[in-house]
């Protein structure tokens, strides 16, 4: 789904990832982890297409991303969902609007029935009017896990979704994540929060990736 | 997608895509006033430049196939040397007609400087022989000769010196109409380019959210392209009514006469101004949407 092989990445200030290699199963369930400024929204953004590795070659949906033009990269980015910690919504559309908004651009407006089910489903139902400013950062989160997994893709990357929730709505988040890799959904969560990783073990056969002197590794028990 | 359907995206409403661009900004206003300035001053190239080719074509119809001789002779000599001419135009080909001005008409041509009154048979007033070529021309430098060696008084005025700079005083006059709308255009591209990218720039983290969703680069600039576009057709259409009522209210040419109170349109040239919106709309196309790509290719 997506590979990384041997990839590096230079920001021109030095290497920040080198000789990853790695590769996300359909239907898996990864936390990747390290220290601030490891590397993990690189990794994240790698993945997503949003940057290019310097080295190496980072596939994604059987394609190599250097290959893939700008509306290509839009066609992947309708099959990967990306939650970030700091959600970025349009300001002037309200929450419904702004959770639809993938379905918008890809031309697939007129599944109000599935917006409703899903800000049902996220705990926002009686939020869809509401403008984003006048959001809590919990819901904020929420939504915007809703607008990433509207289109129904097949992987979700999700970049600190809980850095800025408690820890009762962070578990609500990722007991939402869980239900969506139950799903079939290929999940990877990028977090330093070792609580939320133990309390995903618990419910979820999850794999752990920790970048550590720009290399990426699998964490063992020490978690 | 190809340049055809991308632009037809561009012409074409869609509602909710117009909405994912927040509704108004501080460039609003500008592309609008920009192109109905424009178009209000485009209005007046246009009849400039049209004005001028009437004129050209006035004042070649006026002038083209006739000349004129001028015969100075003492008072005496004047019917003699009259009559000399005629005979040498009659022998000349390429003259189809020939005649002697009468004494009333000189006194009319001459009535605008010295009035109606003017006793011209006391005065040393040279006598005008007013010729007409037929098709096939004359040889005029050969004509000058033949009336060099038998009427030494009389000279040929064929127009040419007067002909030739006045056509290219009007040619000069359409050209510079035709450059001014050139440049009208360019004026207005470049002011809509300078707003659209500032709405771009001032709309960066829209596109970054947009990008981030999956909309390709052609959904993200039609939204602005069709904005820009809009207010460019609606401002050009105000400029050019008032440009068009501007022209309708300078005074009517048999009023004060001359080339300035010729300006206006004549006939369907009236119509001509509702061009205007669609190009300057046509011209906020083209210049939103190569902003939108550079600024899509910078931003994302």
């Amino acid at each position: 789904m997506i590979a990384f092989e041997n990839v590096a990445y230079n920001y021109g200030g030095g290497e920040l990832l080198s000789e990853v290699s790695i590769r996300l199963a359909p239907g898996s369930f990864h936390f990747l982890t390290g220290p601030s400024g490891a590397g993990k929204t690189t990794f994240l953004k790698l993945a997503y297409a949003e940057l290019l590795p310097t080295a190496g070659h980072v596939t994604v949906f059987d394609r190599d991303v250097r290959s893939l033009t700008r509306d290509d990269v839009a066609m992947v980015r309708r099959r990967v969902g990306v939650v970030h910690q700091d959600v970025q919504f349009l300001d002037h559309l309200p929450l419904a609007a702004n959770v639809a908004l993938p379905l918008t651009v890809a031309g697939r407006d007129g599944h109000m029935q599935d917006l409703t089910d899903l800000l049902g489903w996220v705990g926002l139902g009686k939020l869809a009017d509401a403008l984003p400013a006048s959001l809590s950062g919990g819901e904020r989160q929420r939504g915007a896990l809703a607008r990433a997994i509207i289109m129904g893709p097949d992987v979700i990357l999700a970049d600190e979704p809980t850095g800025n929730l408690d820890w009762e709505m962070s578990l609500r988040l990722l007991t939402l994540l869980v239900e969506l890799n139950k799903m079939g959904k290929t999940i990877l969560i990028a977090t330093h929060d070792l609580n939320l990783i133990r309390q995903a073990k618990s419910l979820v056969a999850a794999r752990v990736l920790r970048i550590r002197n720009r290399r990426i590794q699998l964490a063992g028990a020490d978690l | 997608m190809s340049v055809r359907r991308s632009l037809a995206a561009m012409i074409l409403p869609d509602r909710q895509a117009d909405r994912v661009v927040p509704p108004s900004g501080p460039t609003a206003w500008l592309t609008t006033f920009t192109a109905g300035a424009m178009t209000f001053l485009a209005v007046f190239a246009l009849a400039l430049s049209l004005a001028s080719g009437r004129l050209a074509e006035r004042w070649a119809g006026a002038l083209a196939g006739t000349a004129t001789i001028r015969i100075a002779a003492p008072a005496d000599q004047m019917a003699v040397q009259t009559a000399a001419v005629l005979d040498i135009l009659k022998t000349t080909p390429g003259i189809a007609s020939a005649r002697a001005m009468t004494d009333d008409e000189q006194r009319a041509l001459l009535a605008p400087w010295f009035g109606p009154d003017l006793p011209i048979e006391a005065l040393p007033i040279p006598r005008l022989v007013e010729l007409t070529e037929s098709s096939d021309g004359f040889d005029a430098e050969g004509l000058r000769q033949r009336l060099l060696a038998e009427a030494p008084g009389a000279v040929l005025d064929d127009h040419t010196r007067w002909q030739r700079p006045l056509a290219v005083a009007a040619s000069r006059l359409n050209l510079l109409g035709t450059l001014s709308m050139a440049l009208i255009a360019a004026t207005m591209a470049a002011m809509i380019t300078l707003a659209a990218n500032a709405s771009l720039a001032a709309n960066a983290q829209v596109i970054r959210v947009l990008r981030l969703v999956g909309a390709q680069d052609d959904y993200i600039a039609a939204a602005f392209v069709r904005r820009f576009t809009l207010r460019a057709l609606t401002g050009s259409a105000i400029g050019a009514v008032a440009g068009t009522i501007g022209i309708a209210l300078l005074p009517p040419v048999d009023e004060a006469g001359g080339f300035l109170t010729g300006l206006g349109f004549t006939g369907l040239g009236w119509f001509l101004p509702l061009a205007l919106p669609p190009i300057a709309a046509a011209v906020a196309l083209l210049a939103t949407r190569a902003a939108a790509f550079r600024k899509l290719r910078e931003l994302t």
